[in-house]
């Protein structure tokens, strides 16, 4: 029986509905284009709504002293200057402007007392920078974005009698294939998950905004959606991802009980004068502090203590140190016994603000813990640990455009499953506005790619019968497969796998083990088999899934093997040290011509112009930079 | 570790039926992480919406022992131990496979509420607005769009003929929220929720509230002041008087958008808009005692608790419930 395939024909094509997502698919439709976006959930269900606090956006509505200069030294530093510093700088620049334009489209975030935007500390900003909605802005975020598209489609039903004529959510849609006709995009293919029926996108621009790979992880704060589509897609389809070993641990996930494992505890708990104490009782953070950060940090809890009131006369309280040394701390102290029975250690508000001020500040926290735990935070600590939470990596674009380097061409990259922006690790609240900047430029360069390709100009590149008849081949062939392997356990090994073996310490015996068996994994993968039919049958999806899941984690654990030194989200205990030769460097995977293999290449990291070189001390670019590009430089003289 | 016994209903759009499990169930879990474990070792392909597995994406509503609830919420620890566990979809809206139902009602009416219209004379970056003023509607923002107010609600739940007309409590905070932005541009939002949304339907029972996981005071915060500020408007006598005094074909343009809702879909008699009288503190006197007023009243015996003005039989459209009797007719 030939396949009935729902076809549709689209200017611009956006593959995720979070935040990225939503924002190309609204700046495509401005730009006038007829747009589609494809998301694997209900709409408005993406994981943006777990991001807790904030926005990054140097706004300077509460310290003046805030610019997008400031705002790009602490992205670069916090990446340990490994980011691309043209998305850094384009970052920095147009966050402010990314953040008012949500206040047009109705977010309410919350105020300061003259009315403007508030900003929050966070690890790693020097100034207040986080536009925040208490702690649940990713919700305000994607609500937002939610409720523009909607507004789009009302303009449009007024105009041509349809909300969909012009711009479209495909729900509950996931897709499968990239097709393409010679190097360029031709269009996607995919199944709708309610009835199991394949759908077939023609678009001569496609935009990946797919988010991120925690779901290979098994202590993670990712929701199921994150399964590695885009970076598979994008590799199937001839790009490339760079710094896949860079994955970041939030430090502070819950770890009891147990069916929570993994949930976040959003850094302003630390913000807001939460510290991390170990079962000793230490408050141990302040053993902690690397030597490129002592300049900024408190040595006595004393001082720590008087910054939360006065900022400007006292350094910060290391507690608010980036994440990835948040996270090696916990789990230093954890591997030295002083950790709790689960495997955490504790963080404690209740002994430091009031009940009410806790409720006020962190109600979704306090909320969560109470529902989820019966937990009460103003009465007892919580008890946290590092959980898989985001990976740096990604597809490697060009930063101004987001289109994807590498041989295929219309397909452009935001959000999370782009790669280069936060280097070895990202800023806590760079997500966000992350999404906002080039989620924007992916619409608006996307269209513009379209634009050579009008509906009806016969120009449009052409998907192959062929190649949509093996697309369904492929989708079918779990569920026509008798006595595979269940998908349920095959993940739940590939989850071992990476957590024990590819985690947030990591070693060369056990990344050549975790390669091992991930070989093993792929052949077992080929032939998983779903029972069941094809309407809403998450087993089906799942071992769809996994092949994107199980190509994404050998991307990761080779570069991991590859990479040897420390480096952010990048931690190995043979080579402890950060090493300015390797700063140089980007590892890009590549698929082979017969997408057998995994192709490893090094590719130079782009070097810094000398106007955004001269924004850091030279004292500060010794601890990242090697001799050799140290001498050509003219860095901004010592003037503290 | 025990095991449990569940009781899920297994189906689709063509009928179904609840299908018994027994399954291991381990300290702290929720309902979520007992049917996944289900799917991964009995029934691979149990149909169930979740995404972030931590009360954020309100993905995985079902019902659970009859009460509309999230599944990642619900812990097992809250649940009777000695009774099984029934889990069965969202009753108000129509099932598509097991645990999941479609509920693209709630898109529909979401797409025909007229969006956030911003202030023409401000440019991005000129918002100014208090914190006291953007928390009002900043508490209905916090929905998570789980529907389990809009499941629960009665007017829809047992009442598909209602739901053309109705838009349900998710949308009337919705309504509620931009009704109370310090910028919102538009001013007819409450006369929308009126016209438009069929706010009158809602008779207060509260139940959207008290399955709220946001805690979101949806009937106290949002739909009895909506509908106030509705009654307000209408009952102002110079409105009154230009509705006594225009012609029907001036006042239909005096209301720029169509009445869309049927009447037809009102049950006829009653009159559901009425707003319901606060209850009343006994009129006692400074000794704390019902005045000894027998002598001076207009009619032997006590006063009548429904006021002594009102004569029955009352009028059918000031009835606020049905007879059940009269359903005969």
């Amino acid at each position: 029986m030939t396949e009935n395939i729902e076809r549709h024909q689209y200017d611009v094509v956006v593959i995720g509905a979070g935040g990225a997502g939503l924002r190309a698919a609204i700046e495509a439709r401005l730009a006038g284009k007829k747009t589609a976006v494809i998301s694997k959930s209900l709409f408005g269900k993406a994981h943006t709504v777990m991001a807790e606090g904030g926005a990054a956006a140097a706004m300077g509505n509460v310290n003046p002293n805030d610019n997008w200069k400031v705002h790009f030294r602490d992205t670069m530093r916090g990446g340990k200057f490994l980011n691309n510093y043209r998305m850094a700088e384009i970052h920095a620049k147009e966050a402010p402007a990314r953040i008012w334009e949500l206040e047009t489209y109705g977010a309410l975030f919350d105020r300061t007392k003259d009315g403007k935007i508030s900003q929050r500390n966070f690890g790693g900003h020097e100034y207040p920078r986080l536009a925040h909605v208490g702690d649940r802005t990713g919700l305000e975020l994607i609500r937002t974005l939610q409720q523009k598209i909607v507004s789009l489609q009302q303009e449009d039903h007024a105009e041509t009698g349809s909300y969909e004529s012009r711009l479209r959510v495909f729900d509950e849609t996931t897709i499968t294939e990239l097709l393409l006709d010679g190097d360029r995009i031709a269009g996607a293919f995919g199944y709708r998950r309610q009835t199991g029926e394949f759908v077939l996108f023609e678009a001569p621009a496609i935009v990946l905004a797919t988010g991120g790979v925690g779901r290979s992880y098994k202590v993670t704060s990712n929701s199921w959606e994150y399964t590695g589509d885009g970076h598979a897609l994008a590799l199937r389809a001839g790009a490339r991802l760079i710094n896949m070993e860079f994955l970041q641990f939030h430090p502070t996930g819950m770890v009891w009980p147990p069916s929570v494992r993994g949930i976040l505890v959003t850094e302003s708990v630390r913000g807001d004068g939460g510290i991390l104490t170990n079962t000793e009782g230490k408050r141990f953070m302040f053993d902690y502090v690397p030597a490129v950060f002592r300049k900024f940090y408190a040595e006595t809890p004393e001082e720590a203590d008087r910054w939360y009131t006065d900022p400007d006369n006292n350094r910060r309280p290391p507690e608010l140190l980036p994440r990835d040394e948040v996270a090696r701390a916990i789990n230093a102290e954890v591997k030295a016994g002083r950790g709790t029975k689960a495997g955490g250690v504790y963080l404690d508000v209740s002994s430091r603000l009031s009940p009410e001020e806790i409720k006020r500040k962190l109600p979704s926290m306090y909320h969560q813990f109470k529902e989820l735990a019966d937990v009460d935070i103003t009465k007892e600590p919580m008890e946290v640990g590092p959980t898989c939470h985001y990976i740096m990596g990604g597809i490697e674009v060009e930063a101004d455009s987001t289109a994807t380097i590498g041989k295929v061409q219309g397909l452009f990259a935001a959000g999370e499953v782009a790669g280069g922006m936060h280097g070895s690790n990202r800023l806590g609240g760079n997500s966000l506005s992350d999404l906002l900047v080039f989620g924007k430029r992916a619409g608006e360069y996307a269209a513009a790619y379209a634009d050579q390709f009008p509906l009806g100009s016969g120009r449009r590149p052409k998907i192959s019968e062929a190649a949509v008849a093996q697309a369904v081949d492929t989708a079918l062939a779990p569920l026509n497969r008798d006595g595979g392997e269940n998908p349920y356990a095959l993940q739940q090994e590939l989850q071992e796998v990476m957590n024990s073996l590819v985690g947030i310490i990591r070693r060369e015996s056990e990344l050549v083990e975790a390669l091992k068996r991930l070989e093993e994994l792929k052949a077992r993968v080929a032939k998983v088999s779903a029972t069941g039919g094809r309407a809403y049958n998450p087993a089906w999806h799942l071992a769809l899934d996994l092949r994107n899941m199980v190509l994404v984690s050998e991307c990761t654990a080779k570069a991991a093997l590859t990479r040897q030194e420390s480096r952010g989200g990048h931690t190995r205990d043979d080579y402890p040290d950060m090493d300015p030769q390797w700063r140089k460097v980007n590892l890009a995977c590549s698929l082979s011509e017969d997408g057998s293999e995994i192709r490893l290449e090094r590719v130079p990291v782009p070097p810094m112009p000398p106007e955004l070189i001269s924004l850091f001390d030279r004292a500060e670019l010794e601890k990242y930079l090697t001799e050799e590009e140290l001498s050509g430089l003219t860095p901004k003289e010592s003037t503290r | 570790m025990s095991m449990r016994q569940f009781r899920i209903w297994r189906g689709d759009a063509d009928g179904g039926e609840l299908t018994d499990y027994q399954v291991e169930v381990n300290e702290g879990e929720v309902v979520l992480d007992v049917i996944h474990r289900l799917q991964a070792t009995q029934a691979p392909d149990l149909a169930c919406r979740w995404n972030c597995k931590a009360g954020k994406c309100g993905s995985c509503s079902v019902e659970i022992n009859g009460k509309p609830r999230l599944a990642c919420m619900t812990r097992m620890s809250t649940l009777p131990e000695d009774e099984p566990v029934v889990v069965t979809p969202l009753r108000t809206f129509p099932v598509l496979r097991d645990l999941v139902t479609d509920v693209s009602y709630n898109y529909q009416k979401a797409r025909e509420m007229p969006a956030f219209q911003p202030p023409a004379d401000l440019a991005p970056g000129e918002y100014r607005m208090q914190q006291v003023d953007v928390e009002r509607s900043q508490e209905f923002r916090k929905c998570i769009e789980c529907f389990l107010c809009q499941t629960v609600c009665h007017v829809i739940r047992d009442h598909e003929e209602n739901k053309q007309a109705f838009s349900g409590p998710r949308l009337f905070i919705r309504a509620a929220e931009l009704d109370m932005h310090p910028l919102d541009a538009r001013t007819d939002r409450k006369e929308f929720a009126s016209k438009q949304q069929g706010i009158g339907y809602c008779n207060i029972t509260k139940c959207c509230t008290e399955v709220c996981p946001e805690h979101i005071k949806i009937t106290d915060n949002a739909i009895i002041p909506m509908k106030e500020r509705v009654v307000d408007r209408r009952y102002d006598p110079l409105v009154w008087l230009g509705r006594k005094i225009l012609r029907r074909d001036q006042l239909e343009q005096q209301d720029n958008e169509a009445v869309h809702y049927v009447a037809a879909g009102r049950p006829a008699g009653v009159n559901w808009a009425q707003t319901v009288p606060a209850p009343q503190a006994p009129p006692v006197g400074a000794d704390g005692k019902l005045p000894l007023s027998e002598t001076s009243m207009y009619n032997a015996g006590g006063a009548s608790p429904f006021g002594d003005d009102q004569s029955f039989p009352l009028e059918p459209d000031q009835l606020r419930y049905h007879h059940p009797q009269s359903k005969a007719e």
